[in-house]
């Protein structure tokens, strides 16, 4: 593809003064940026720094309220995502956006149909498609299921969704989030292969190998603003890292061994099925029920987990996302039923409920704050009492005790760093940041035996992920068991005394954190590597 | 200014501009039908020239809003936890008439009489809305459906119960029929002595329900319940977040059954104002529609309360006027239009309302944390 002469001259993307404010925050002021066509831009920056937010604003999601946008040297203003589409930028969400029981044809096509009179043309979209697939490397047959891809495919489907719809601009937002190692490197090379092709590529992320990596220019965004823009072959990891933090970083390594011999929760044969949940027919063992189920061919979201978690350890669970982590949580809280037995401190847990389980010291910090972990139009003393309602001090006998809750708020206010005017602020009105620590503290007042912490610290500033691992690690020294679930593998490696792998509802390994590196990992947590392996 | 103040006078001016446009709608729709609007506004506020005429059009007014209060406190009880019981309708109809006839058939103290039938009620109320609850839990049947089905079957099944088993005596030249009339232990004293006491006349009829005492001890009750104990916080949190509620420990099928028995409870009640006040009787007759108008009270009153109370009241004032507005020679039907352009507006307002009161929240948290604290950026 030949590019005209003129063009090449003019930045692709040229972004002056951006700012944009939301109610509270100022999430970008005064950013400049300039990407020059035909290269990889890498965006760097902390979580929430406010990447998103100006590649939303350059995708026509949120309107800036100072500055102007430039596309290939005219300034243009976008309203919608559709006239960032139709001036040729394209955006690939961190969180795909496919319909699973859609081929990846009509996946492509969905929204840009082809055809006349309402009748999809199918035949001339998989000529279009096979010729974009073949231009650039990105081979996925046109009429798989998405629901049958693996996380690698169903990228290249959502980049393919986006060439579809003729973009020469391409955003991608952390695509290399939800990859494991190998799989970076396939996405790489595709993004090399767009770049030939004369495509630009802005590409969002925190990983700063990644990015040194891959990309031809770096700008760096902190705390709102574009702090430097570098190039690649002239600055290391170390120096893009101090550009993000402006300060040291924080490390998520835990110090000595507080390990004991005390089991606090052991978890055995622990399986559940993918279609609804059958009680176990008389007399037969939940191995040899599962061992039939596998031999009928059902899909099996958890299968024959077991592990045990002793006082003063943090296991954690590594995974791509979707691999039974979310069933596991639930099967332990009791909130979906699951076969298998659940001991806690000896106790038989299974047949409990959510509410005794949590009563009898088990602590949850949930994957998703906004969806299981807050009542985001309730004041922040009542989110105290959120899971808490049955025990002092939020209760006292049928009422609650609003006078004991709102004090016991503003210990965790205090001890844990909580930024808020008062305990009555709604908690809609708290940064990501301050809400998780709310959500930590709340979990620890209970004084927990055993703590469920999922990705507890995912979208939270440097400074409230600092925080949050220390208070994991006190509460480790002080003989909490902990399960770790999370997608970050420097935390999941740094934090954790011991380290499973799941992959498909099974624990597929047992690794010693110490001496595992981020690809091996990588390579357990696709399947590439099989074979439990004790180091 | 107090963050909560606020939020409560952002809440009346919403309501009061709802109001005024739905005037406007109203005086559109009185021109479209060939009358003068100010005729008719002057008729709403047309309460007779005698004392005796404007005692009795506060009584109707008040008499109107008591079954519409406890309709209203029925419904918000599910819309509270995002349940919509449509079958209020249906559930008052099916305990009013086995109240009244279990009323009719003993002779007891009055206290006892009148808490039979009360307790009787409440339970047939209940029982009938057990079934949409349990349909829900166990086959996940959705409730808006189930209750819209079973109010069919539990008004024919009223009118067949009334002429049938339990119909009581027809009096010569009757067009109704009517449940046996209660022994006078069942009837339930008016307040007008609260008219006499000013040294008004006595309304006329059944004068003012003495039930009215009984609505808002209930409206009162329901208050304490849903703000102060652990059950109200429960209906709370799984009504602001399912999921959140289910991974705190709340049992969300125990939610179920307990919120919709105890709204189909509270349904069972509404019918017990004019049965127990002025018709001893229930008829083939008796006052239609109070649960559906109801879902409306509710929605106006923004499922609290005193905001329930206002609406029911604002309400029995617009009903009050059916026959002034006869007068001026404006169609009754006016007030219906009036009050669908409330409650839409209303709503409208309401979710206006609530957007800015958050929006003031978030820029009033990030103003006191920016003086000490850098700014902190969303994602």
């Amino acid at each position: 593809m030949s590019s005209d002469p003129l063009a090449a001259a003019r930045p692709a993307v040229e972004l002056a003064g951006i700012t944009k404010r939301f109610p509270g925050v100022v999430a970008n002021h005064d950013v400049c940026l300039t990407v020059e066509p035909g290269t990889v831009h890498a965006i760097v920056g902390e979580n929430g720094a406010g990447k998103s937010t100006l590649m939303k604003i350059l995708y026509g999601m949120q309107q800036p309220d100072e500055g102007t946008i430039k596309v290939n040297g005219q300034e243009v203003t976008f309203r919608t995502p559709s006239d960032a589409i139709a001036a040729g930028i394209g955006m690939v969400h961190q969180h795909f956006m496919l319909a699973d029981n859609f081929t990846v044809l009509e996946n492509i096509v969905l929204g840009a149909e082809p055809g006349q009179f309402g009748i999809l043309d199918t035949r001339q979209a998989r000529e279009r498609i096979k010729a974009l697939a073949a231009g650039h490397g990105l081979q996925v047959g046109p009429d798989r299921l998405v629901e049958d891809l693996g996380v690698g495919d169903r990228q290249r489907v959502e980049i393919l969704k986006v060439l579809y719809r003729g973009a020469r601009i391409l955003i991608l937002d952390e695509p290399t989030a939800v990859l494991v190692p190998q799989e970076v490197d396939e996405l790489f090379e595709t993004l090399r292969e767009l770049k030939a092709g004369g495509l630009t590529v802005i590409f969002i992320s925190h990983k700063l190998d990644e990015v040194l990596n891959i990309a031809d220019a770096i700008t760096v965004i902190r705390r709102g603003t574009t702090v430097a823009s570098v190039d690649p072959r002239e600055v290391t990891a170390r120096q893009l890292a101090e550009l993000m933090v402006g300060s040291e970083l924080p490390t998520p390594e835990t110090r000595e061994s507080t390990v004991t011999d005390t089991v606090m929760l052991k978890v055995s044969g622990l399986t559940m099925e993918a279609d609804g949940h059958r009680p176990i027919p008389k007399g037969a063992s939940v191995s040899a029920y599962a061992d039939r189920l596998r031999a009928e061919g059902r899909r099996l979201l958890l299968d024959d987990v077991s592990f045990e978690i002793h006082q003063g350890e943090i296991l954690g669970i590594a995974g791509v996302e979707g691999n039974g982590q979310s069933e596991l949580i639930e099967a332990i809280m009791g909130m979906r039923p699951a076969h298998g037995d659940l001991a806690l401190g000896g106790e038989d847990i299974a047949s409990w409920s959510t509410l005794k389980r949590r009563e009898s010291g088990i602590g949850y910090i949930p994957e998703d704050r906004h969806r299981q972990g807050l009542l985001l139009e309730a004041s922040l003393w009542e989110n105290r009492v959120l899971g808490h309602q049955t025990r002092p001090p939020a209760r006292s006998g049928i009422w609650i005790n609003r006078r004991a809750s709102k004090a016991d708020t503003e210990r965790i206010v205090k001890d844990y760093d909580v930024r808020t005017p008062s305990v009555d602020t709604l908690a809609l009105a708290l940064s990501g940041g301050n809400q998780q620590k709310l959500i930590v503290g709340r979990e620890m007042s209970s004084e927990p035996t055993f703590l469920i912490a999922a990705h507890p610290t995912r979208g939270v500033d440097v400074g409230a992920q600092a925080a949050i691992w220390d208070h994991l690690r006190n509460a480790r020294a002080a003989g909490l068991a902990v399960l770790l679930i999370s997608a970050d593998l420097d935390e999941l490696i740094g934090l954790s005394d011991t380290l499973h792998v799941i992959y498909k509802g099974r624990l597929v390994a047992r690794l010693d954190p110490s001496d595992v590196t981020p690809e091996r990992l990588g390579g357990y947590m696709t399947g590439a590597i099989t074979g439990t392996e004790e180091t | 200014m107090p963050a909560g103040l606020f939020r409560a006078l952002l809440t009346v001016a919403g309501a009061v501009a709802a109001i005024v446009v739905a005037i406007a709608i109203s005086s559109v729709a009185i021109l479209a039908a060939g009358a003068s609007p100010m005729q008719a506004f002057a008729a709403f506020f047309d309460f007779g020239e005698t004392e005796r005429s404007v005692v009795n059009g506060i009584a109707t007014m008040l008499n109107r809003s008591v079954p519409l209060f406890i309709a209203g406190l029925a419904v918000a009880i599910g819309f509270r936890m995002n349940l919509f019981n449509i079958g209020v309708e249906g559930q008052y109809k099916i305990a009013a008439v086995c109240a009244a006839y279990v009323g009719s058939l003993f002779v007891a103290p009055a206290p006892i009489q009148i808490l039979v039938i009360i307790v009787v009620a409440a339970a047939v109320g209940g029982l009938y809305a057990l079934i949409p609850a349990v349909m829900k839990v166990t086959r996940g049947v959705n409730e808006v459906i189930s209750t819209i089905m079973l109010n069919y079957i539990a008004i024919q099944l009223a009118a067949f119960l009334v002429r049938g088993p339990f119909t009581g005596q027809r009096t010569e030249g009757q067009l109704t029929t009517n449940t046996p009339l209660l022994p006078e232990s069942a009837w339930f004293p008016n307040l007008n002595v609260l008219f006499e006491m000013f040294g008004l006349p006595a309304p006329r009829g059944g004068g003012l329900w003495g039930f009215l005492v009984v609505a808002i001890l209930l409206g009162v009750g329901l208050w304490v319940l849903l703000e102060r104990t652990r059950f109200g916080f429960d209906v709370k949190a799984s009504g602001l977040n399912p999921s959140a509620a289910l991974a705190s420990g709340v049992n969300p099928k125990k939610m179920v059954i307990s919120a919709m028995v105890l709204s189909g409870a509270i349904a069972g009640l509404i019918g017990l104002p004019e049965i127990l006040g002025d018709k001893h009787t229930f008829g083939s007759n008796f006052t239609p529609g109070l649960g559906f108008l109801g879902i409306a009270v509710a929605l106006l009153g923004r499922n609290k309360p005193a905001g329930i109370a206002v609406a029911a009241l604002l309400f029995g004032f617009l009903d009050r006027a059916q026959g002034p507005l006869q007068f001026a020679s404006v169609p009754p039907s006016v007030i219906m239009i009036m009050q669908g352009a409330i409650v839409l507006l209303v709503v409208i307002a309401n979710e206006i309302t609530s957007r800015i009161a958050m929006r003031r929240e978030e820029r009033r948290a990030a103003q006191q944390l920016g003086r000490n604290t850098p700014v902190e950026v969303a994602a």
